[in-house]
């Protein structure tokens, strides 16, 4: 993870044409850079336990991107989000696994290699949500969400009775990644950089992030292009944006596609970081996790998606390790509010918290805290800027 | 012959319990415009009040002071929390009555922990003979009760002056308020009716044969979402439908279970999901949910 460092001091010269606008970019391009290469430093700092956690809250914010393109972007709400990651995560386990025997069932698969199975099972995650798009394309705003939400109790049924491709009620292990004989598991081939050994977490780290990079390039690119217009017009008006030549149908259903295709790559890290899935993983409660991470991000915005991420995968953990020094909180299992309690607690209190004082999550806290220094700048802009202030305005 | 009936029967049971919690979400989205998440955490509310109180106040008392507990936290939860907010995208309701579930609910499973709490009611575990099929007397309460409440609620909406104001509310929201109509006082009392038939609905679901109030009982709530949705969100008599076919379905499903292995086990516990998919699909507003129209 060398080669990007070169990148921020030749991104920070500006560009020769509109140097104010560019340097702007430039300063961004930069900030991102930096971004990555701390990311990529950090397997050399941390413990497995928060290289653990920093895996859960890659896959998550793969994940919120999804669900924010789908329901930040296009305004259509969906519960149903644990249910695509199912279908990434078992169909990388399916795809990838040999068929044979777990406990007293059978098992099978196609036992292809894991780089192709990774990709397969994003198709098929992304083929899935396609194939929803009959109910997708009827129903509208809370009769969407219920209807998703019958997507997940109807997934966790099924999962638990295909026995031969998900393993039941008791999960199935998942094969290794590997590339060209590179498996990303503790040892073969043994790898030691810079003193630091390279087991599981941190090898799965940089696939984690370099999926990451990928995913949100690409969302930004998306979402800033025609067809990210589309779905935003589609939000905001279905019969406005039908006049102006926007295909509706066509657009909702290629929304539920793009979502369910980063619910299925972000359910194939979470298969490669466990190791096992069981179906009981997939219920409800992650549906509503992934939701919370996109109402706290701050809906359609693919860095507020990345901010709730980390933050409704990191908080809990964070309880849960220094619940001990915290005052209020008892150990688990004594009398009182337990750990695990205090950060259910600060989990819902967040929830509430931040939509009740910023309805527009945490990109719309940032958002005005940058505002209201070019406010007295341009007085005359004042009027408007609280109702439409554009991202890159400020600063 | 007498399974059919039983089978019926405790099916219309359960389909009273959730036509009172379907009935609940529909006045408070009537109202308010929003599904309430947070109805599961009520539904603890009520159960978990009454569980504690019924030794000292006995059955009647307890289930008194567990309705206007309820109610009163439904219309706490609708001042602090959903009054302010004004207009804002649908998700961050939704998603803010989901947070506010998780501090409620985390609370009450904190204190009811592992165990199963009795109500007191006064049923039992006694049960009678109606047309050849024995069923549980809780279950006939639960119909009974039910009846009473619904076509009290009924009436309400069609008679009293708050039935008006929301039907006024429910048709054009800035209107009503522009004629007069008080929307804070409307959107409160429906979310403590809501909250009352919650705690209601909580006494049946946990009366004999089942085991009693665990931590596990605020989800039946999240039957009653279908229930509600089939019916057509913006419509009680919906609701009263929708629930009815849920409750008869599962019962269906699970009377008839050996039937249906080739679906795998548990497959009354989807069904209600079943249902309202299929009938979305048929129907995209619900039963008799008002169809979306738009002006341009």
């Amino acid at each position: 993870m060398s080669e990007p460092e070169p990148k921020p001091g030749a991104a920070l010269r500006p560009a020769a044409p509109g140097p104010a606008k560019s340097s702007v970019l430039n300063l961004r391009v930069a900030a991102a850079v930096i971004a990555v290469v701390v990311m990529a430093l950090m397997p050399y700092y941390l413990t497995d336990f928060w290289l653990l956690t920093g895996l859960f809250a890659m896959a998550a914010a793969l994940g919120a991107i999804g669900l924010n393109i789908l329901s930040g972007t296009t305004g259509q709400l969906s519960l149903g989000h644990a249910f695509f990651l199912a279908v990434g995560a078992y169909g990388y386990m399916y795809f990838s696994g040999d068929s044979g025997r777990s406990g007293t069932h059978d098992i099978s698969g196609l036992g292809l290699p894991p780089f192709i199975a990774l990709i397969l099972a994003v198709l098929l995650a992304g083929a899935v949500g396609g194939l929803f798009s009959p109910i997708s394309g009827r129903l509208r705003g809370m009769y969407l969400g219920i209807a998703t939400l019958a997507l997940v109790f109807i997934g966790e049924h099924v999962m638990i009775n295909a026995h031969s491709v998900t393993g039941g009620y008791n999960g199935r292990a998942a094969e290794p990644m590997e590339f060209f004989g590179f498996t990303l598991a503790d040892e073969d081939p043994y790898l030691e950089v810079a003193g630091v050994e390279f087991a599981k977490y941190e090898r799965l780290w940089y696939l984690a992030l370099a999926l990451l990079v990928i995913g949100i390039i690409v969302a930004r690119n998306l979402l800033r292009g025609r067809p990210g217009r589309a779905l935003g017009a589609v939000r905001d008006s279905e019969i406005a944006a039908a006049v102006m030549g926007v295909p509706v149908a066509r657009f909702r259903s290629m929304a539920f596609v793009v979502s369910s295709m980063y619910a299925g790559l972000a359910g194939v890290i979470l298969a490669l970081v466990f190791g096992r899935m069981i179906p009981e993983y997939f219920g409800l409660a992650l549906s509503i996790d992934y939701l919370a991470m996109i109402v706290i991000g701050g809906l359609g915005s693919v860095g507020g998606a990345v901010a709730g991420a980390v933050f409704v995968t990191v908080l809990p953990q964070l309880f849960a390790h220094y619940a001990a020094s915290l005052p209020l909180v008892v150990e688990s299992g004594g009398d009182g509010v337990g750990p695990t309690e205090a950060a259910r607690y600060l989990y819902g209190a967040a929830i509430v918290l931040v939509l009740l004082f910023s309805p527009g999550g945490l990109a719309g806290l940032v958002r005005r805290v940058r505002t209201p220094r070019t406010t007295p700048r341009t007085p005359a802009r004042s009027r408007s800027a609280h109702s439409k202030e554009p991202q890159g305005a400020a600063s | 012959m007498t399974k059919l009936s039983e089978i019926v029967l405790n099916g219309l049971a359960l389909g009273s319990v959730y036509a009172l919690i379907a009935l609940g979400f529909v006045v408070i989205f009537k109202a308010s415009g929003v599904m309430n998440f947070a109805h599961a955490s009520l539904l603890l509310l009520g159960g978990y009040v009454i569980a504690q109180l019924h030794d000292e106040l006995g059955f009647a008392g307890a289930l008194l002071v567990g309705v206007v507990v309820t109610a009163a936290g439904a219309g706490l939860i609708e001042m602090l929390f959903i009054r302010g907010l004004g207009k804002v995208e649908l998700h961050v309701l939704t998603i803010l009555t989901i947070g506010i579930d998780i501090l409620l609910t985390t609370e009450l499973v904190r204190r009811i922990g592992s165990d199963k709490l009795s109500l007191g009611d006064p049923w039992g575990a006694k049960s009678v003979e109606v047309f050849g099929a024995n069923v549980a007397q809780a279950r006939i309460a639960a119909i009974v009760v039910a009846v009473v409440l619904i076509t009290l609620f009924f009436m309400a909406f069609r008679y009293t002056a708050w039935g008006l104001s929301m039907r006024a509310a429910s048709e054009d929201r800035e209107a009503a308020a522009l004629m007069g109509v008080r929307m804070k006082r409307v959107q409160l009392v429906a979310w403590c009716v809501a909250g009352a038939l919650a705690a209601v609905a909580a006494v049946f679901l946990t009366a004999s044969p089942t085991p009693g109030l665990d931590r596990t009982t605020g989800f039946v709530a999240l039957k009653a979402f279908p229930a509600a949705v089939l019916g057509g969100m913006d419509s009680a008599l919906g609701a009263l439908i929708g629930a009815m076919m849920i409750g008869l379905t599962e019962a269906l499903a699970a009377g008839y279970q050996s039937d249906l292995d080739a679906l795998g086990g548990g497959a009354s516990g989807i069904a209600p999901y079943v249902v309202m998919i299929l009938i979305l699909l048929w129907r995209p507003t619900g039963l008799l949910g008002s169809k979306e129209l738009s002006r341009v």
